[in-house]
């Protein structure tokens, strides 16, 4: 408005100004008088259009912006669809599970004289147990995303007489590209078949023979992990570890570097839509110092030992896996094995504490091996039964000198075992169990076992 | 220009080309989304179906197959709201695929494109297996199908721009005659509404809501759980005092509990495709609605 007032003015002033001078001639100015207002009336009319004509295009581009906001709003609306998370800062609680069991045994033979015969004893979770009620071991499980490009996993065990563990604490990569994963803590090391599952996943109560005898339960270690899973339409999958070398057939020392490698190959599919299995590939290094192990000699004595050297484990392993059209929710059966050998090339000092005749080392090799195979079947919705049969082969022993004193006759443990289980829902279990366990030569074990197994929680994806 | 030129040039065209002639890996969860994936991609897409109709999608196992080709997926299409929860995420932990982590484009859940229904007031495992998120058998209503494609739409644009235009088109093709047959469903399950129907495993909220029919009960004491006799013989009785038109399940269901009970009550049990592939006539989405209403109202006479 004030702009077209100064403009009017300095119109009208600028066609004044040079004709005020010449006041006589009045009928001139009058004339010019009407021109300027005409001039006037011209310019104010064309301002008038044109700030008319400016209302309109503001109003128009007004209500585009409004239709464009409207829009936003809308497409704001839909990418809003996705359900509102709680806003919180507990939404960010790691996910929390938390694993109940606990046992009833009714062994023939004592559990306190339990051995594998002809295998070093290796101090781990070996053996069926103690006799009558046992609360197993309450596994507290937290994971989660840290960021967009690790996970973390702590599992922490807690065993009936009341000590605790950390099973796993490990970080690994979420896509780090190219079928690429890395882990790093402690973990279950990924050789074999069963020794990556968690034992509240496994089909029977105890680990197979083999897996006492050769991991002293399973071999978990602490160390870095390598996977790479092939671009292909089959599943191969190759990874490496390095690790700490903390647990049998390791030994922990101070040292620099790696104290257990492994290296393990995988390759699985399916057999049309109703089949699919996994077989497998692992070897184990380890370079054992001072390895000790409490043993009885041939005059039952009790003794020390020690062992130094290298220990190589290879496993072949294989599962299979039928479900009638792939649904496995009402009948479905499961086949899995495992072949161990392991060679044990070292030194051997016999009765460490030099307790009885005195301490003598010496060359020790050993070529052992041992297997188990076993099917689960469930026959109806909720209910399976199951059989496994392990066997070791005691293979070649060479205590060299110290045989005298420590060498065992020729013996092959063997152990079959019956299982029901019968699950309400798949967060909760009850099982059955009779083996009949020969692993000592002097006796058959008995064994009866009650066991449940609950899942509270976070609903853990189980692996295949 | 000399052969070894002319060869490789060859080489070095191939070598380009390659990449631009592969299909979009898709990786479905879940058979209804293999299939609007093939309708919103056309060759454009290479669509591997993780699951079929005759599997619980709630317990499938992450077996290496599955792990071989979430290895090498572009884009994953899921459910969602936690129907995978039991065997997808290894499969995103053990892939090494950057791509289809979730938050990622490359990580498609359907069920953030809908309204969800039956969302739990209370979360408890005592309540059988309720997911957080709702009832995820979002597909069983074709109006959440014409949901989900529109973003699917714009997500397979967005994650292979070269080929845009095409989904762009084949996404209005596909709009365009969802809607025509959307409207003859309706015209023809118009005599379906208030149906009182029992369910097998409660699976079909979304279909009810849908043609308005009444669910009366559920043969699954609860979400998840067997059918048991005791529970068996209470629908029985139920359905004295409050009779119903039919009992439905889905086909991976176990259909002898669904059977036992439509003897005794004396109504139609009517298997339903519940996805693609779960009839012969299902062969595709529209297969799928088509067969379902068409069983329905055969059960409905």
């Amino acid at each position: 408005m004030f702009k077209r007032n100064l403009l009017t003015a300095s119109i009208a002033l600028a066609l004044a100004a040079p004709l005020g001078a010449q006041a006589a001639e009045s009928a001139e100015l009058a004339q010019i008088r009407d021109q300027i207002k005409q001039l006037h009336d011209s310019y104010e009319a064309r301002i008038q259009a044109l700030e008319k004509r400016l209302q309109q295009a503001e109003s128009i581009a007004g209500k585009a912006q409004a239709q464009a906001e409207k829009a936003e709003g809308k497409s704001v609306q839909t990418a809003a669809l996705p359900q509102s998370a709680p806003t919180s800062a507990s939404a960010f609680n790691p996910e929390i599970s938390l694993i109940l069991s606990g046992t009833y045994a009714n062994l023939s033979q004592d559990p306190a004289h339990y051995r594998i015969a002809g295998f070093i004893p290796n101090g781990g979770e070996v053996g069926p147990g103690a006799r009558g009620f046992n609360l197993g071991e309450s596994e507290l499980a937290v994971a989660a995303n840290i960021d967009p490009y690790l996970r973390g996993q702590f599992t922490l065990a807690v065993t009936p007489e009341n000590t605790v563990g950390v099973e796993e604490a490990f970080i690994q990569t979420l896509g780090l590209g190219n079928g690429l994963t890395a882990k790093a803590g402690r973990y279950l090391s990924g050789v074999g078949y069963l020794n990556e599952q968690h034992s509240h996943t496994w089909d029977f109560v105890d680990a197979p023979l083999a897996y006492q005898a050769f991991f002293g339960g399973q071999f978990k270690d602490e160390g870095i992990q390598m996977k790479w899973l092939a671009p292909t339409d089959t599943y191969l999958e190759l990874g490496a570890e390095a690790g700490r070398g903390r647990n049998f057939p390791a030994s922990d020392r101070a040292k620099n570097g790696v104290g257990a490698a492994a290296l393990f190959a995988h390759l699985g599919g399916d057999l049309g839509i109703s089949h699919n299995w996994r077989a497998g590939l692992s070897y184990l290094k380890t370079a054992p110092r001072n390895r000790a192990y409490s043993d009885t000699d041939s005059l039952g004595v009790s003794v020390d030992n020690l062992f130094s050297g290298d220990s190589r484990l290879a496993i072949a392993d294989f599962v299979w896996k039928w479900a009638p059209n792939g649904n496995a929710s009402r009948t479905n059966f499961k086949l899995q094995g495992e072949y161990f050998r392991r060679r044990e090339d070292g030194d051997l000092t016999y009765d460490s504490a030099a307790s009885s005749a005195g301490s003598h080392a010496d060359h020790y090799a050993a070529n052992q091996s041992g297997w188990y195979l076993q099917g689960v079947y469930q026959f109806m919705p909720r209910w399976r039964v199951g059989l496994r049969h392990d066997r070791l082969n005691g293979g070649s022993v060479d205590y060299a000198s110290n045989s005298a004193a420590l060498a065992q006759p020729a013996f092959d443990p063997v152990k079959t075992s019956l299982m029901f289980d019968y699950s309400p829902s798949e967060f909760s279990r009850f099982r059955l169990q009779l083996a009949q366990d020969k692993s000592r030569i002097e006796a058959t074990d008995n064994q009866l076992f009650l066991q449940y197994q609950m899942s509270l929680g976070a609903h853990g994806a189980h692996k295949y | 220009m000399n052969s070894t030129m002319k060869w490789l040039a060859g080489a070095l065209l191939a070598l380009i080309s390659v990449p631009a002639c592969a299909a979009l890996n898709l990786f479905a969860c879940e058979p209804e989304w293999g299939a609007l994936a093939r309708e919103l991609g056309g060759d454009k897409v290479n669509v591997y179906d993780a699951t079929n109709a005759l599997q619980d999608p709630h317990h499938v196992e992450a077996k290496p197959s599955l792990l071989a080709r979430a290895r090498n997926a572009d884009l994953l299409a899921c459910t969602g709201a936690e129907l995978e929860v039991g065997w997808l995420p290894i499969l995103l932990q053990q892939s090494g695929n950057p791509k289809i982590q979730p938050g990622k484009p490359g990580n498609f859940e359907a069920a953030r494109y809908v309204h969800m229904l039956e969302i739990p007031a209370r979360l408890d495992r005592a309540e059988g297996d309720v997911h957080a998120g709702g009832n995820p058998h979002i597909q069983t209503d074709p109006r959440n199908i014409a949901a989900v494609a529109e973003a699917l739409g714009q997500r397979l644009a967005e994650i292979d721009p070269a080929n845009a235009v095409v989904y762009r088109q084949r996404y209005a093709q596909f709009a365009a005659r969802w809607k025509t047959a959307l409207a003859a469903w309706e015209k023809q399950a118009a005599p379906l509404k208030g149906a009182a129907i029992v369910v097998q495993h409660k699976g079909f909220p979304y279909l009810e809501n849908w043609l308005g029919l009444k669910q009366v009960a559920a043969l699954e004491p609860k979400p998840g759980v067997e059918p048991t006799s005791t529970h068996l013989s209470e629908v029985l009785a139920q359905l004295q005092r409050q009779p119903a038109k039919m009992v439905i399940r889905a086909a991976y269901n176990d259909g002898r509990a669904s059977e036992w009970l439509s003897e005794r009550a004396k109504i139609p049990a009517v298997n339903l495709p519940f996805t693609v592939g779960g009839s012969d006539q299902a062969k595709d989405l529209f297969g799928l609605f088509d067969d379902t209403v068409q069983k329905l109202l055969g059960a409905a006479k």
